[in-house]
């Protein structure tokens, strides 16, 4: 039996201790927040923060996280007002908004580590997440808006 | 409870069309495969208006009716519905702002509810072609200037006064006379219980009026959704009692299934069972490529089995489809005399008293989609009765294709809508849900299939491979006298019907038969080829590869006879005219009438000398870094782009700056016109520097993104700057926007290349052929 903290929120795990945590947050708690996007770490649809770290879901297994703390993009802020929520919102980033729930994790966890960033900080530590639609230059600036002051 | 909620009677002009239109769907329909197919859709013929659409030409029309679309609460709350899919357009948006705009609703109060598949009722749903806001501004128009109509002459009852004294502003009506208001919900039932107004005597806003249409000031309606992960896409849906599916395809396009072993899979925790899906023999349309599916209690679970599955295939006719040899069949194929589909003047004789000739060839590589919501479908069959959640672009086509699959009545299917994570054409077609069907039917729960990342590159509908070769020829002035066009590749045409061999009206009349340039002599040649997997639609088609040769050609004429490169291109386009296709049997203008949807040359010749002004053509840059420009008209409007990019010695290519204007003629919100280009500009880079899908022995070689590699933020142009060309007057036909950002990117961006380097791109991807 695993145990780990989603959201604020103790779980519980006896099935395939291996299950990536992106599966078990998905298909088995209902948390349909967080992406699949490619499954190998290659895209960070699934980003999701333990520990204060962005990981990867879909290669983070569930024994991974046992008695960690996860926080995915519904336990982010109670009323999604999180400055990057506020900033990615002021800045209409989304397209499709598919890759904006990891885009917007991976940036939390960015300012929680650098609060102010620079623009190339900015973009390394984004550049594991794609964006198929392309929203990179208002995803750049929503990161930048959201470390300055929304 | 809402109140205007009547089901339509159909309306106006009791005409039936017949299916004439090339949408992704009724490609079925148009190559004669599906029989007649008769629509008894109204067509709005709209005599106030400057100009017509091939709106009516659609499968199932256009419903311009108040009941189906609007509602309004006792309270107030105003409900439009949205009848096109979202994929990040807009559009959810956009079109029930413009029946919120007429109708003088206050947009707080409004409230989107998403149709279900539905044509008759809706009319075409369709979304796809970037004609969305094309086809639908004066529809959506008109039905909010109907309900407005209908609440004021309920207000001019109720104070027994005449309805031309009242007015309907911000929500409410009001009689100024008298200084009375009613709100709309107050209003409500009394405005249903008043006839309809016939279109042809609605009084539509005075564009000045406008609130929100032009502005760009509304965002998304998902857009709060979005950002708290709320938003529900197509694998968001969970059913209770839901089982969990993926499947293993044939990996050569028309292989089958000969055996399996699934005794390792069903040993996988989670796993419940494995199961043969139902494939259709090549070409398969849009129907499922059969395979094995592992079913489990979650997705995880289901592509660990998967993976542990051993499988038997039959490769089938395709086993041999291998990208180098094919390339070459291409090539010789360009190189010799094709079907003529355009011929002004006598090229060949042209060519050959020609001074000098210049000849191109450009290649182009398969597309995959690799939308970043790979394709995914729930579906909850019971019986005769079939229900469908999944994020897709052809509500209408998916529910007659599930209503056929499963053998049961149209009326029994139901297809719910959700949002897209990405679409770009992959998402017309419905093939993952039709899976879905099969195997809820067969295992009597509800069924989610879920399609891996490899699976989506493995098993797209690709975008096709090409050869566009072009040979110029110029008098001893350096005048371009002869140009002679020739398209190879394999059509669309062939995922529906075995045999084809060249392209169809709708490829031809992207980029090629649509030539704008003033040559005297032209030709274009289509030369055959034949397909090896399954060809589709991607964003902006035919447009990619044609814009590719067509535009790198500009340049390389201009650097042979000393031009500017821009020079060159306004010249070629030549003197403001309308563009006479009378020498072209079938000339395919994205469905809509020429009278309304001209190739302008004025208008190409403005968005080029816009974005030279704005981009600052000409201007000195840094050393290794170069300017490269490119023009197309495509989807009915007209773009160009200046691309500059820096070259490092070791080849490393970087884009400083995009700058791009678009004239897509009277449009509704220019912020997300913005986000797309901005959006066309990465899709073109992706493309460009990494687009290939390559077979080997029949099989994809790619899979995942790291050998499929997508642009990524730390390699994206630094700023797309978005010039948008203000329509001339509110009667200007509305165009395109999702797809036309797209084609002038990569021919903008290899033409920056040559002027940085010297290096002339003729092949995409450009991968490593700068590190040469
Ligand atoms: S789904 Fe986890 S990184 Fe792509
Ligand atoms: S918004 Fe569509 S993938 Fe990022």
């Amino acid at each position: 039996m695993v145990k780990l903290k989603i959201n604020g929120q103790e779980q519980n795990w006896d099935g395939d201790p291996d299950l990536p945590l992106l599966w078990f947050i998905r298909d088995e708690i209902g948390l349909t927040g967080t992406k699949f996007g490619c499954g190998q770490a290659l895209c960070g649809s699934c980003t999701v923060i333990m520990d204060k770290q962005a990981v990867r879901a879909c290669v983070t297994s569930v024994s991974d996280a046992s008695g960690r703390e996860v926080t995915t993009i519904e336990g982010l802020h109670p009323a999604g007002d999180h400055p990057v929520q506020k900033a990615w919102r002021q800045l209409n980033v989304p397209q499709c908004g598919y890759c904006q729930a990891g885009q917007i994790m991976q940036a939390a966890a960015l300012l929680m580590d650098n609060p102010k960033p620079s623009h190339d900080q900015i973009r390394e530590a984004m550049s594991g997440n794609i964006c198929r639609c392309g929203c990179y230059q208002r995803i750049e600036n929503a990161v930048h808006l959201a470390s300055t002051g929304v | 409870m809402n109140i205007l909620t009547n089901p339509n009677k159909l309306r106006g002009f009791e005409k039936h069309i017949k299916v004439e239109n090339v949408s992704r769907r009724s490609i079925l329909k148009t190559l004669g495969l599906a029989g007649g197919f008769v629509l008894a859709a109204p067509v709005m013929i709209r005599p106030s208006f400057a100009y017509e659409t091939g709106a009516g030409k659609m499968p199932h029309g256009v419903v311009v009716d108040p009941r189906v679309f609007v509602s309004i609460a006792p309270d107030g709350i105003v409900t439009i519905v949205a009848h096109r899919s979202e994929m990040g357009t807009g559009v959810r948006t956009s079109l029930p702002l413009i029946v919120a705009e007429e109708l003088e609703a206050d947009w707080s109060r409004v409230r989107v509810q998403q149709a279900h598949g539905d044509e008759v009722k809706f009319g075409n749903q369709d979304t796809d072609g970037s004609r969305s806001t094309r086809h639908y501004l004066i529809p959506m128009r008109q039905i909010g200037a109907s309900a407005r109509t209908m609440l004021e002459q309920a207000a001019a009852k109720r104070w027994g006064v005449p309805a031309s004294e009242v007015k309907a502003v911000r929500h409410e009506v009001v009689h100024s006379a008298s200084g009375r208001k009613l709100g709309f919900g107050e209003l409500a039932a009394d405005a249903a219980k008043e006839s309809v107004p016939s279109i042809e005597g609605l009084k539509l806003k005075n564009p000045k009026d406008f609130r929100y249409l032009g502005k760009g000031e509304i965002g998304m309606v998902d857009l709060h959704d979005i950002t708290t992960g709320a938003a529900r896409y197509g694998a968001d849906v969970r059913l209770p009692g839901m089982k969990y599916a993926v499947i293993a395809r044939p990996p050569v396009t028309g292989g089958k299934l000969v055996s399996f072993d699934g005794a390792e899979a069903l040993k996988v925790s989670g796993v419940e069972k494995v199961m043969e899906v139902k494939g259709w023999p090549w070409p398969s349309k849009f129907q499922p490529l059969g395979g094995v599916a592992v079913i489990a209690r979650n997705t995880g679970a289901a592509i660990k089995g998967c993976n542990a599955l051993k499988v038997t295939w039959d490769d089938g006719a395709n086993a041999k489809y291998d990208s180098v040899a094919y390339r070459a069949e291409l090539e010789a194929a360009a190189r010799k005399p094709g079907l003529v589909v355009r011929k002004e003047g006598d090229a060949e004789t042209a060519l050959k008293s020609a001074d000098k000739v210049i000849v191109g060839e450009y290649y182009l590589p398969h597309f995959a989609h690799v939308s970043m919501e790979p394709p995914v479908a729930v579906a909850n069959v019971k019986g005769d009765k079939a229900e469908i959640w999944a994020p897709v672009q052809s509500p209408g086509g998916t529910r007659e294709d599930v209503a056929k699959t499963l053998g049961i009545p149209e009326e029994n299917v139901t297809v719910n809508v959700t949002l897209l994570g990405g679409g770009f054409g992959r998402k017309s077609k419905c093939d993952f849900a039709l899976e879905a069907a099969l195997l809820s039917k067969e295992l009597g729960v509800p069924v989610k299939v879920q399609w891996t990342r490899e699976d989506d590159v493995r098993h797209d509908f690709l975008h096709t491979v090409s050869v566009e070769r072009i040979e110029a020829g110029l008098d001893k002035n350096g005048k371009v006298i002869a140009w002679r066009h020739r398209s190879v590749a394999p059509s669309i045409a062939s995922t529906f019907a075995a045999g084809t061999v060249h392209q169809a009206p709708f490829e031809l009349g992207m980029g090629l038969i649509d030539n704008p340039f003033e040559i005297a002599n032209l030709q274009c040649e289509n030369p055959e080829a034949a397909a090896h997997t399954r060809i589709g639609w991607f964003r902006s088609v035919s447009n990619i590869p044609r814009a590719f040769a067509v535009q790198s050609m500009v340049a390389e004429i201009a650097q042979a006879t000393n031009r500017d490169p821009k020079d060159m291109l306004l010249e070629l386009i030549g003197s403001p005219r309308i563009v006479n296709l009378s020498s072209v049997k079938d000339p395919w203008n994205y469905g809509e009438p020429y009278d309304s949807y001209p190739i302008d040359t004025a208008r190409l010749r403005k968005v080029v000398e816009l974005v030279a002004d704005k981009g600052g053509w000409g201007r000195s840059v840094p050393k290794g870094h170069g300017l490269g420009i490119a023009v197309h008209r495509s989807f009915v409007s007209y773009i160009a782009t200046i691309v500059e990019v820096a070259v490092d010695d070791k080849g490393k290519l970087t884009v400083p700056r995009v700058d791009t204007a678009i004239d897509c003629g009277t449009y509704v919100n220019p912020e997300r016109i913005q986000s797309q280009i901005e959006g066309a500009a990465i899709m073109g880079l992706s493309l460009a520097k990494y687009g290939e899908v390559t077979f080997k022995d029949g099989k994809v070689q790619q899979g995942n993104f790291d050998d499929h590699p997508v642009i990524r933020i730390d390699e994206a142009p630094a700023v797309t700057n978005v010039y948008i060309v203000p329509p001339p007057s509110p009667d200007t036909p509305p165009s395109g926007v999702g797809e036309p950002g797209v084609p002038p990117f990569a021919p903008a961006l290899i033409n920056a290349i040559f002027a940085a380097t010297g290096k002339r791109i003729r092949a995409m991807p450009i991968g490593k052929q700068l590190e040469a």
